[in-house]
């Protein structure tokens, strides 16, 4: 087993210009390793750096310190690209297109020949049950479809790793069912899964290994029955409100505000 | 390559299924036949008035297309998030940028070839001729000062937050090099320093973008410009599209993308 994506000690930090140049430190010396072929649950509450850490991953933040590695090259050289696949948590493409447009065009992108392109993407629309919508203008897709049609263009270069932010955000249950059973299907291929969700339930049930971050540090890892028992609780939930400090009550505690309580 | 070629075909399927050019061009078409259709003055040199006003609504109507069309590439793909997925691809920002170059420059390419072709009809309509080299020249330089205009406002669209601060900075800039580049030199003369040197380095900087304007050209029948000034003229909008679009490229490089 090797680290297909691995990163060092990586640091980002944002400045405000509108708030007197206030800097605001988004990850601190994360390092992560995911090995091939397993689906890593990247778990942290609003905040704790889930998204920035993708961004490193996909290039579009440039850390301030620390390196960053996909299959061994540095992301900052789009190659590193190649063999992923990525589905953000929203879908966001070209509204003007048609289903079959966005996947050409991606394919196109990642260099493969018509006949290849022809091939994968027959494939992709039956996989992700879009046949009958594929010539279709995006702005008329539901969001469930789009959602699909993320899905189809994240496994359009036949990825080695498949990097997912939320991907069941805002689906109905058959959506989240249908996700998951393609995240299965990606796994049995002997892919590797990176997967980022809030959806805990979701996570204990599909990932191999988690890691817990918490204002861009990485609390926990381990693998999910470990994390329980190390932690003595009885839920993957239990383990994240500890991890990240959840004391119950809080939420309910009178705010200072000098009004006696009823 | 194949990459660039395939975002800049992205951009032209998109502009192919919006409306502003067709607007455009119904627009310019509809004043020119009108314009066209009425004799002033018994004046048989009309057609010159009326070649002069169609070439007028050309250059104005590729201004709006070039800048309006290339100012909300890359703001649109960031406002509606369709970079990250396109980013998250092995495309370098560099490509990324040359291909929305490409996409916007073919794009007004096209547009001229079709307000030509009408200008064309319009006046051999009048003059029952086709002066078909002048209006090469012609459509040729205008091609290339679109290309510095669109690099300019590629690099506008990376600088500033607003799509409309860019469209009507840019706009400004272009008109005004337009209508007042070729005198700045002349007006430093009668300035104080350290004006007079301000404005003297301006002149050398700007891109002419006046020497690209064959108008009088083909509304006067003049003779063809020498090829050899006309691909001088080619390769000083290359140098100054290349310029624009590295400044570009080093705006966009680092920027972080949230």
């Amino acid at each position: 087993m090797s680290g297909i994506l691995r990163t060092e000690k990586l640091r980002v930090e944002f400045t405000s210009r509108e708030f007197r140049h206030a800097t605001k430190v988004a990850l601190s010396g994360l390092d992560l390793e995911v090995r091939a072929g397993e689906i890593f649950g990247f778990l942290g509450p609003n905040g704790a750096g889930k998204t920035t850490t993708i961004n490193v991953l996909l290039g579009f933040v440039t850390p301030k310190s620390g390196t960053a590695y996909l299959f061994g090259i540095d992301v900052r050289q789009p190659i590193a690209r190649q063999r992923i696949g990525y589905l953000p948590e929203m879908t966001y493409y070209y509204k003007f297109l048609t289903a079959e447009e966005l996947l050409r065009f991606y394919a196109k992108i990642f260099g493969l020949d018509r006949a290849e392109a022809d091939k994968r993407i027959d494939r992709l629309f039956k996989l992700v049950d879009l046949e009958q919508a594929r010539r279709r203008p995006l702005k008329t897709y539901s969001k469930g479809m789009q959602q699909r049609v993320g899905l189809a263009q994240a496994l359009i270069n036949d990825p080695d790793l498949l990097i997912l932010d939320e991907p069941t955000s805002g689906l109905d249950p058959l959506g989240r069912m249908k996700v998951r059973e393609i995240i299965q299907r990606v796994k049995s291929e002997g892919k590797t899964v990176f997967f980022s969700s809030h959806e805990l339930g979701e996570v204990e049930t599909i990932c191999d290994r988690v890691v817990i971050i918490n204002e861009g540090a990485l609390k926990a890892e381990g693998r999910v029955a470990d994390l329980v028992q190390k932690y003595q609780t009885r839920s993957l939930e239990q383990v994240f409100l500890k991890v990240v400090g959840y004391e119950p009550g809080n939420i309910l505690a009178p705010v200072a505000t000098g009004i006696p309580a009823a | 390559m194949n990459k660039i070629f395939a975002i800049s075909n992205v951009v032209l399927l998109e502009m192919y299924r919006r409306k502003d050019f067709y607007v455009l061009f119904i627009v310019t078409a509809l004043i020119t036949a009108v314009m066209g259709s009425v004799t002033f003055f018994k004046d048989a040199e009309i057609v010159r008035y009326l070649k002069a006003i169609c070439l007028f609504l050309i250059w104005a109507s590729s201004l709006f297309i070039a800048i309006g069309a290339t100012a909300r590439q890359i703001p649109a793909e960031r406002e509606s998030r369709t970079i990250f997925p396109l980013m998250a691809k092995p495309v370098s920002r560099a490509q990324i940028l040359l291909g929305k170059f490409l996409g916007c420059w073919l794009a007004c390419g096209v547009a001229l070839v079709i307000f030509y072709a009408f200008f064309g009809c319009v006046a051999a309509a009048r003059e029952h001729q086709w002066p078909l080299a002048n209006y090469f020249q012609a459509w040729a330089m205008h091609w290339a000062m679109l290309a510095i205009v669109v690099a300019m406002t590629l690099l506008g669209s990376l600088v500033l937050t607003a799509v409309s601060s860019n469209i009507t900075i840019t706009f400004i800039a272009t008109v005004a090099i337009l209508l007042v580049g070729r005198y700045l030199h002349k007006v430093a003369l009668a300035m104080s320093e350290p004006s007079a040197t301000m404005l003297t380095g301006l002149y050398y900087v700007i891109p002419h973008l006046e020497l690209f304007d064959l108008r009088d050209l083909i509304i006067h029948d003049w003779p063809l410009v020498p090829w050899s000034v006309w691909s001088i003229a080619l390769v000083y909008a290359a140098a100054y599209t290349a310029l624009l679009l590295l400044l570009s490229w080093l705006v966009f490089r680092k920027k972080a993308l949230q």
